[in-house]
């Protein structure tokens, strides 16, 4: 009975104490809650925005000691729209942590993220750093300049020459998408693991490539989240269920459900659309 | 675990333990439910499936509160046309007996999403008539004997499969209904659903759940089950599924013992993951073998003699 005393699980009220302007789609908000500020790069929390929504968000940042947790929010739809309009001291709900995690791999890590997808991957680069890890080399992508976010920081974590651009309009770095440039760095240096997180069809070509060049490669999915406790099947991927078997998939995993990995996901109503 | 101790006859299902998955519990694709049934589930149910598409409400959809989950995820589901392909593809890979969770807002809608579920190649159907948070289709149907009876009626004159009957603990008197199913030509009673409940925020004084009410399920509702099993089988003579709470094989015993022929884990998977199966067959077998059963049958009802 003692796994009904599991306290993540539980709806915690806490206060925005800041939000801040990424970039014209993309806000930070920062607010207090202890188990979360506990999470490992890679893992996710339910937040609820009272009266419109809880939506899953992957953990941008934590800082352990004082208990404080940031999530990346992307204006995409109904709820983030709510969430942008919310100010410092406006009441949200937490659950969470929730999810495996990244698994550290050690030597050269090569870390590839699109659009805000790249916020985990933050998280992540600010760990390998604290593990000292030889090398860690970061490919971001994004429809626009504009729209890239969280260089600096990278580039504060990972070294100036380390953190590479794509923008798919060329405003920003190398012209294309982020997975050609992948491509191009696999085939430059030998990486000992690949870490992805961002829209499916990237993550799937970066996958491809890890498995072509034969490095080890995680990816972060993303699926229609609603128990976040693994129960209600909303978010299953084959025989894995995201919110508790994921968010992250290693290669072997993401090899076993090919058939449905950048391929197809289930809407809210459970019908297969096309990814 | 492959025991003949286990094994049991529920409604001409053979089920090779007295286990199943709960409906509404990973119950999308062919693969979590065949995952559900290797770690040693009798028989699987699938979500409820309607004659429409349904998107289901907005989050909060589920909350954890002491011991137990309160859900109002509002009966999601592609519609019946595109859920046969699951079905069959569950069908292929599965070597336990399929049940679908059946929901409509009428008894016309019960009967063609259940022939098309059969067709499809469902082993059997349970009507989810107790959805305690989608007006027209829980209580208003599985609280009233009169209209329950119709919808079994239609669906029994359409279907040559078994049709269980899955009933709400939100009613007076739960044997009455019971009785009432059995009478229209129910084959077996699940009992219970959730029971209807709801979790408010104090900091911002709002219900947390989209919806509101929603139904609890969990260890909580696990006495309230129990009692409903006892009094269900004093009543009607087809074989009980318990369901309502079983997170260990004590608990599933428990439900036996009260009348159950089987029973169903659906919230306890959250916490123990589908391995939950694993542990509750074993406990039971050791506990027949402990206590000189030959088979569980021998167990069923056996609270009512003392």
């Amino acid at each position: 009975m003692s796994a009904w005393l599991i306290a993540a699980n539980k709806h915690r009220a806490t206060r925005i104490l800041d939000a801040e302007v990424i970039s014209p789609t993309v806000k930070t908000f920062t607010f207090k809650d202890k188990l979360c500020a506990k999470a490992k790069p890679g893992q996710f929390l339910m937040l609820w925005i009272p009266g419109v929504d809880e939506i899953p968000l992957s953990i941008y940042d934590v800082n352990r000691e004082k208990g404080l947790i940031s999530v990346a929010v992307k204006r995409v739809g109904e709820a983030t729209k709510a969430l942008h309009d919310m100010k410092t001291g406006d009441w949200i709900g937490v659950r969470g942590p929730f999810g495996n995690g990244f698994t550290f791999k050690g030597g050269k890590a090569l870390l590839v993220g699109g659009g805000v997808g790249i916020a985990p991957l933050t998280f992540l680069a600010k760990e390998l750093a604290v593990q000292k890890i030889s090398r860690t080399v970061v490919v971001v992508g994004a429809k626009t300049g504009k729209e890239l976010i969280f260089l600096d920081k990278l580039k504060r974590l990972c070294g100036e020459k380390n953190v590479l651009a794509a923008t798919e309009d060329g405003s920003y770095g190398v012209k294309g998408l982020a997975s050609t440039l992948t491509e191009s760095v696999m085939t430059k240096e030998k990486f000992d693991a690949v870490y992805t997180c961002g829209p499916e069809p990237m993550t799937r070509v970066v996958l491809d490539c890890a498995e072509r060049f034969g490095v080890y490669a995680e990816a972060s999915l993303e699926r229609i989240m609603r128990c976040a406790i693994g129960i209600c099947g909303s978010c299953t991927i084959g025989g894995y269920r995201v919110c508790r078997d994921g968010p992250i998939f290693n290669i072997n995993q993401l090899k076993s459900v090919k058939n449905e990995f950048g391929v197809w996901k289930r809407d809210f109503n459970g019908r297969r659309i096309p990814i | 675990m492959n025991s003949e101790r286990l094994k049991v006859e529920l409604a001409g299902l053979s089920l090779v333990s007295p286990t199943m998955l709960a409906s509404g519990i990973l119950g999308y694709s062919a693969e979590t439910l065949k995952n559900v049934a290797e770690n040693g589930a009798g028989a699987v149910v699938t979500k409820s499936v309607g004659l429409k598409p349904r998107s289901g409400y907005a989050n909060p959809t589920v909350v954890h509160v002491a011991c137990g989950l309160i859900n109002a995820v509002g009966l999601p589901n592609p519609g019946i046309d595109e859920f046969t392909r699951d079905i069959k593809e569950a069908k292929a890979v599965l070597k336990v007996p399929l049940v679908a969770s059946v929901y409509g807002f009428s008894a016309e809608e019960y009967m063609v999403v259940a022939e098309k579920a059969v067709e499809a190649g469902a082993d059997a159907i349970e009507l989810n008539v107790s959805c305690p948070h989608v007006k027209e289709t829980g209580a208003e149907i599985g609280q009233n004997p009169n209209v329950l009876a119709e919808v079994v009626r239609k669906v029994k004159g359409a279907v040559d499969k078994p049709v269980f009957v899955k009933l709400s603990p939100n009613v007076a008197d739960i044997s009455e209904i019971a009785e009432a199913a059995v009478k229209a030509g129910a084959d077996a009673i699940t009992a219970i659903n959730t029971v209807k409940a709801m979790a408010i925020d104090i900091e911002t004084t709002r219900p947390i759940l989209s919806n509101k009410r929603g139904g609890l399920s969990g260890p909580a509702i696990k006495p309230i089950a129990v009692r409903c099993v006892y009094d269900i089988y004093e009543r009607v003579r087809v074989p009980i599924i318990g369901c309502g709470g079983v997170t260990s094989w004590q608990d599933a015993v428990e439900f036996m013992l009260a009348g159950a022929s089987a029973v169903q884990i659906g919230t306890a998977v959250a916490l123990k993951g589908p391995s939950i199966f694993r542990s509750v067959v074993r406990g039971i077998d050791a506990y027949l073998r402990k206590k000189g059963f030959r088979s569980v049958k021998e167990i069923v009802g056996l609270a009512h003699r003392s």
